[in-house]
């Protein structure tokens, strides 16, 4: 029986125009962040431009403010995915192994949070944070992208551990093995893809999260890179290369966790989706 | 630590209440620090917000803080800008979800049966998802830009443009340029959670279909559809909810101009909290945000459970 092979054509073609779709804006970013200034305009819509040059990421990370946003959104990204993985892998596991009475409101709460506009938030946190001098502080924000990542984190983390079988633990406490031992010794090391997940997860949420962070931050010393980016773009606009290898370097670490990640993401989605 | 260390003196039959007490407090001691950030930056700011809206509350005038109850909706009741911000939200959100829907579907659809060389198409497709939301708005914000991005010649070639210009600074077309960054980023979530509940429906059930003779669209309609059909709903219902409250794109690609053509409530939030610093009269948007959400929100579950009961 052959099939026949104009289905599997028009397969091929549609799969075709979603890869175009979907990496031709940064194929474009990337294009312009090596396109020389003179011939920027003269070879506006050209695909490829006639000579590259690297000066544009040369000027971004010798001359600009660029290396100190990355280096701050490096450390609140950082620390966030970790607070938030650490706090959610408790949470988690309590809400997997655990029937206690409080669970239904702590579920309750979890999912509240996820359902109000968070720029209700904004007004309120910066009248709390602004008296104890954590505005314009990279701490303020750490706590801030912690709080917010974590009641996703926690039903994530969660599905991983109902995906452990409970023996396990069981076995070892038997050995005389306490409750948090079998955890830590045995459960957590099996949930790394879970943690890996997670750790991902959060580090590209926080480095992506712009409107907490200009509110809070004012001033280069403390600035992420969106906001840094932000505001070069409404300053300077007309240095298009620079902005752009800006741009590519504020996707490179994004992109790097989302590759490392992107197979256990799916994985776990489809456990979820399985589950409900 | 000192659960642990209850719990192993409680082996001793001696002291049976501590370690009670111990096992007890133990799912609440794995809970607290989760607990505690969601209280104090989430559940506590939630509720001052609240309380904001009743207040006058400006953050350059040490004046302000009095309560004035009702004052700030009976304004908001009067504000046109607000009334245009909530039929952009509307626009905004339904293009959004259901282009966002729509091509993620097919995307699943077309990642469903296994085929040389999807996990690379996988993860090239899923790829926009990993673009932080305001390079997005940046990067679809360069590209409608005639002087450095190829979208308005190409649209000027195509006839549809009488000449090259910005989308984004034209009243009546401004709207497309966010929606489009939007769809863009938005179809991956949309793929990878259909393909994941494609990829649950027992595969037995087409064979047996084929074998009956259904032809494609009757196995879409009669299998895939009926099987889907939760995972849409609450997809769509969480990603409606999300899209309604997601400001970035807006923020960065049009601040809400031209004239608020493409100001959403959630970005007139923002913008009265952050550029015109009136944190009182935010928090009542908000609050009317908030308010319609659930509404929205509660009216989808009755209307799912009616369905479900005629069933």
């Amino acid at each position: 029986m052959k099939q026949s092979l104009l289905p599997i054509i028009a397969h091929r073609m549609a799969i075709l125009c979603y890869i175009v779709f979907a990496l031709f804006p940064l194929f474009w970013l990337l294009k312009v962040s090596v396109t020389p200034n003179d011939l920027l305009y003269s070879e506006g819509v050209r695909m490829w431009p006639s000579r590259t040059t690297f000066d544009h990421y040369a000027f971004v990370l010798r001359h600009s403010a660029f290396p100190t946003f990355f280096k701050n959104s490096l450390i609140v990204s950082a620390s966030t995915a970790v607070v938030v993985t650490v706090c959610a892998s408790l949470s988690g596991y309590a809400l997997s192994r655990f029937s206690f009475r409080a669970k239904y409101w702590i579920v309750a709460l979890m999912l509240l949070t996820q359902m109000f506009p968070l720029v209700m938030l904004v007004a309120p946190i910066f009248k709390i944070l602004s008296p104890l001098g954590l505005t314009n502080s990279l701490t303020g924000l750490i706590i801030v992208y912690s709080a917010f990542n974590v009641p996703f984190a926690t039903f994530l983390m969660q599905s991983f551990f109902d995906g452990i079988p409970k023996d396990l633990e069981e076995a070892a406490m038997i050995d005389g093995a306490t409750k948090f031992t079998a955890f830590r010794q045995i459960i957590l090391p099996l949930t790394l893809p879970g943690i890996a997940a997670t750790l991902g997860f959060v580090f590209t949420a926080a480095w992506s999260e712009l409107l907490f962070a200009l509110m809070l931050i004012n001033g280069n010393a403390a600035a992420t890179f969106p906001v840094g980016l932000l505001t070069f773009v409404s300053k300077f606009s007309v240095d298009f290369g620079q902005m752009m290898a800006a741009g590519v370097l504020a996707l490179i670490p994004a992109g790097l966790f989302f590759l490392l990640i992107q197979r256990y993401l799916v994985q776990g989605l489809t456990a979820g989706a399985v589950k409900g | 630590m000192m659960t642990a260390t209850g719990s192993i003196n409680g082996h001793s039959v001696r002291k049976p209440w501590l370690r009670r007490l111990a096992d007890a407090s133990e799912p609440y001691l794995y809970s607290a620090p989760s607990l505690i950030l969601i209280i104090v930056v989430m559940l506590v700011p939630l509720v001052i917000g609240i309380s904001y809206a009743f207040r006058d509350i400006q953050l350059l005038n040490p004046f302000s803080g009095g309560f004035i109850g009702l004052e700030h909706f009976r304004e908001l009741s009067k504000d046109a800008a607000f009334y245009g911000a909530l039929k952009n939200t509307l626009w905004w959100t339904g293009a959004s979800v259901a282009l966002q829907f729509a091509f993620g579907l097919v995307l699943a659809l077309l990642l469903d049966k296994p085929f040389w060389g999807r996990g690379l198409v996988q993860a090239l497709v899923f790829i926009p998802w990993a673009v932080p939301s305001f390079l997005a708005g940046l990067n679809w914000a360069w590209l409608f830009n005639p002087v450095i991005g190829p979208l308005p010649h190409w649209l000027f070639g195509l006839g549809l443009m009488s000449q090259p210009g910005n989308i984004l600074s034209d009243p009546q077309y401004a709207m497309w340029g966010p929606i489009i960054a939007n769809v863009w980023w938005g179809i991956p979530f949309f793929a990878i959670t259909l393909l994941a509940a494609l990829q649950a429906i027992p595969r037995d059930l087409y064979e047996a279909a084929s074998i009956d003779g259904a032809n494609w669209f009757q196995r879409f309609f009669s299998i895939t559809l009926p099987f889907l059909a939760p995972t849409i709903a609450i997809t769509v219902l969480l990603r409606t909810v999300w899209i309604s409250n997601f400001a970035d794109l807006i923020v960065v690609m049009t601040g809400g101009g031209p004239a608020d053509r493409t100001q959403i409530v959630a970005s007139y939030i923002f913008t009265q909290a952050f550029k015109a610093l009136d944190f009182g009269y935010a928090s009542a948007i908000a609050l009317v945000l908030l308010v319609l959400l659930l509404a929205y929100s509660m009216l989808i579950i009755l209307l799912r459970q009616t369905l479900l009961n005629k069933d």
